[in-house]
């Protein structure tokens, strides 16, 4: 029943019953109402701010090798324990936390930026241009992804590697390639926001004013596609942890002395009987971390989608 | 319907090609040349060298090479595999069978899942149990395969030693107990897949049901007079399931990625795990072979579920 009311007749009806408030403000009011997701915004805050600062205060070397504690588990002297070479598990979580949570941000800019553009560009023009580049699209989307992203990380990490250095290589190119296959739901999302947008009226007033086709899609359009791009981002960093973690976990994407959690999960796995918190701990990091930005997704999703408005 | 068929089966051949298409862009941009051992070998003279890559085509034009290797592709010609020597299409044609067999059963168990729980919570949104329901599905698909593989090892064969973990194939037992082992062995993997997707199903159905339920047929169904069960499995299932089909369609790439996971977790002796050690052995033709083996299957999968659509929904199939 909700999704039968028209956006603008529940928008006046709220501004009459209360004091003005920006569309922010009310995406926030709205967002609050979530509880799970207001809970995972502050565990999902908190995480950040560990990985941000944490290294800071737990100044432990991530590569301080101690064979006389070997696969220790949790005490005061390492709190998450260590691993088959001594090594404090907090310090390097707390490293490869940042590089787990760096490649899901950015892969999540490289797969937005792509999907915006290629979903705007369909979505203006029309026509054959539209006409194929869904057939891109739909064909992304049926490539079997994990088998490509690994034909692909095996073919090229090498001459990358050669080239910028082994971490900031491996670093790019796993970014690269997991933005590079997941920006379809973004582009067919912004093309499907662009279809019903270019026909409003308030397009139709820009452009009988003489506005440009760019001025047209930067400043009326976007602006108003905004609110499903931004849940379907933060959904996007989600999954691009799981692949990046996926990857690592295969052996397959950062270097042993980059101790990403999908990494520390690859090396703990073979020690899985008598080390379990070695597995326990990255493995709890990641489903938090993915947990936590779905749920704040679905928040957000409630927030921003005005049909959803209860 | 057959027409719907056909016409279905001629669209699935430009997505295969445009597959293809991309496999063998990369493929082509990837740096390393065949030949380098050739170069630091001090025996050949760079003419040799040269008169090889000209007779087995590496110096035509990109085009035709892309048309050779799509022939050679479609005719499984598939080459050798660099590591065991043996040819790589029946290497794959050994693991193939596993991995069907573990996807198949996986599927049947997410379907016996997401079923019956999204229908229920969606006849009775936001009770207790839809509440509970909805929190399940959503930890569920935030839960990487990984992580739940090794979860399971740890709780059911190291703490509680009731399964073996890992996927043994020659197993001297024959009859009732060779089944029984295999069915031993092949709990976790195939509940580690069908847990996933029964989670992500899930949600589509109930969101689905939940669209289907308040529509106006559905209210005359019940005017009339019609049982509560007849009303949901005839009148709202049926059209719920259409979205489903298509959203289950869309997630076959990543159930595909999700059994290459479990399959290394456990060591299931299938191509997703064939593919993780031809990766790690540099194993050129074995990897692009599979690559292209799990592209037929997505390809294979869209078409089923385009057939099932046509049954759901007949119009589709007139159209």
């Amino acid at each position: 029943m909700a999704g039968s009311i028209p956006a603008s007749a529940t928008a006046s009806a709220a501004g009459a019953a209360l004091p003005r408030v920006g569309p922010w403000k009310d995406a926030w009011r709205r967002f609050r109402k979530h509880r799970m997701a207001v809970v995972s915004a502050v565990v999902l805050s908190l995480i950040v701010l560990a990985v941000l600062i944490g290294p800071l205060v737990w100044p432990v070397p991530i590569d301080e090798i101690d064979f006389t504690a070997r696969l220790e588990g949790p005490s005061w002297s390492h709190p998450l324990g260590t691993d088959d070479l001594g090594q404090d598990l907090l310090a390097r979580m707390l490293y490869g936390g940042r590089i787990s949570l760096a490649v899901g941000v950015t892969a999540m800019i490289v797969a937005v930026f792509l999907g915006v553009l290629i979903g705007s560009i369909a979505g203006m023009a029309g026509g054959k241009l539209d006409a194929g580049l869904m057939w891109v699209t739909d064909l992304f989307l049926s490539l079997p992804q994990l088998p490509v992203l690994l034909l692909i990380i095996y073919l090229f990490r090498d001459s990358l590697r050669g080239f910028v250095g082994p971490e900031m290589g491996v670093f790019i190119l796993i970014v690269a390639v997991i933005g590079l296959f997941n920006w379809m739901p973004v582009a067919r999302l912004v093309r499907a926001q662009f279809f019903s947008l270019r026909e409003k009226e308030f397009v139709e007033a820009a452009r009988a004013l003489g506005a440009s086709r760019m001025r047209l899609v930067v400043r009326h359009i976007l602006p108003n596609a905004l609110g499903p791009v931004i849940v379907a981002a933060t959904i996007d960093v989600a999954a691009a942890i799981i692949a990046e973690s996926t990857l690592s976990f295969l052996g397959l994407g950062f270097p042993p002395d980059i101790p990403t959690w999908g990494r520390l999960l690859f090396d703990a796995k073979d020690n899985l009987d008598f080390a379990p918190h070695w597995a326990l701990f990255p493995g709890l990091a990641i489903f938090l971390s993915v947990v936590t930005i779905n749920f704040v997704g679905d928040g957000l999703r409630d927030a921003l989608d005005p049909r959803r408005m209860l | 319907m057959t027409q719907y068929l056909i016409r279905r089966l001629l669209i699935a051949i430009p997505s295969l090609l445009g597959i293809s298409v991309i496999l063998f862009t990369v493929l082509a941009l990837a740096p390393g040349d065949p030949f380098e051992e050739l170069a630091t070998n001090p025996a050949i003279p760079p003419e040799v060298r040269m008169q090889l890559r000209a007779s087995l085509g590496l110096d035509d034009p990109i085009h035709i090479r892309y048309f050779s290797w799509l022939l050679a592709m479609i005719r499984g010609e598939w080459g050798f595999s660099f590591v065991s020597r043996i040819p790589v299409d029946q290497l794959i044609m050994q693991r193939l069978p596993t991995t069907i067999a573990v996807i198949g059963a996986s599927q049947v168990l997410a379907l016996c899942i997401a079923l019956p729980v999204g229908i229920y919570s969606a006849t009775r949104p936001y009770s207790i149990f839809d509440q509970i329901a909805n929190t399940l599905a959503f930890v569920g698909f935030s839960l990487p395969t990984f992580f739940t593989g090794l979860l399971f090892i740890l709780f059911f064969s190291i703490y509680l030693d009731w399964l073996p973990f890992v996927y043994n194939t020659n197993i001297d037992a024959t009859g009732w107990r060779w089944w029984w082992e295999h069915i031993r062995q092949s709990i976790m993997p195939v509940a580690v897949l069908g847990l996933f997707q029964g989670a992500t199903w899930t949600r589509f159905v109930r969101s689905a049901v939940l669209d289907v339920i308040r529509l106006d047929h559905v209210t005359t169904a019940r005017a009339k007079g019609l049982p509560e069960s007849r009303i949901t499995m005839r009148h709202v299932v049926r059209n719920a399931l259409i979205p489903v089909v298509t959203l289950v369609a869309l997630q076959m790439p990543a159930v595909f990625g999700g059994a290459i996971v479990t399959e290394q977790i456990f060591r299931v002796p299938g191509i997703g795990s064939l593919l993780i050690s031809a990766i790690l052995a540099n194993d050129t033709p074995v990897i692009m072979a599979v690559t292209f083996v799990f592209s037929i299957l997505v390809i294979f999968f869209n078409l089923v579920a385009d057939i099932l659509y046509g049954w759901l929904d007949p119009r589709i199939s007139y159209r």
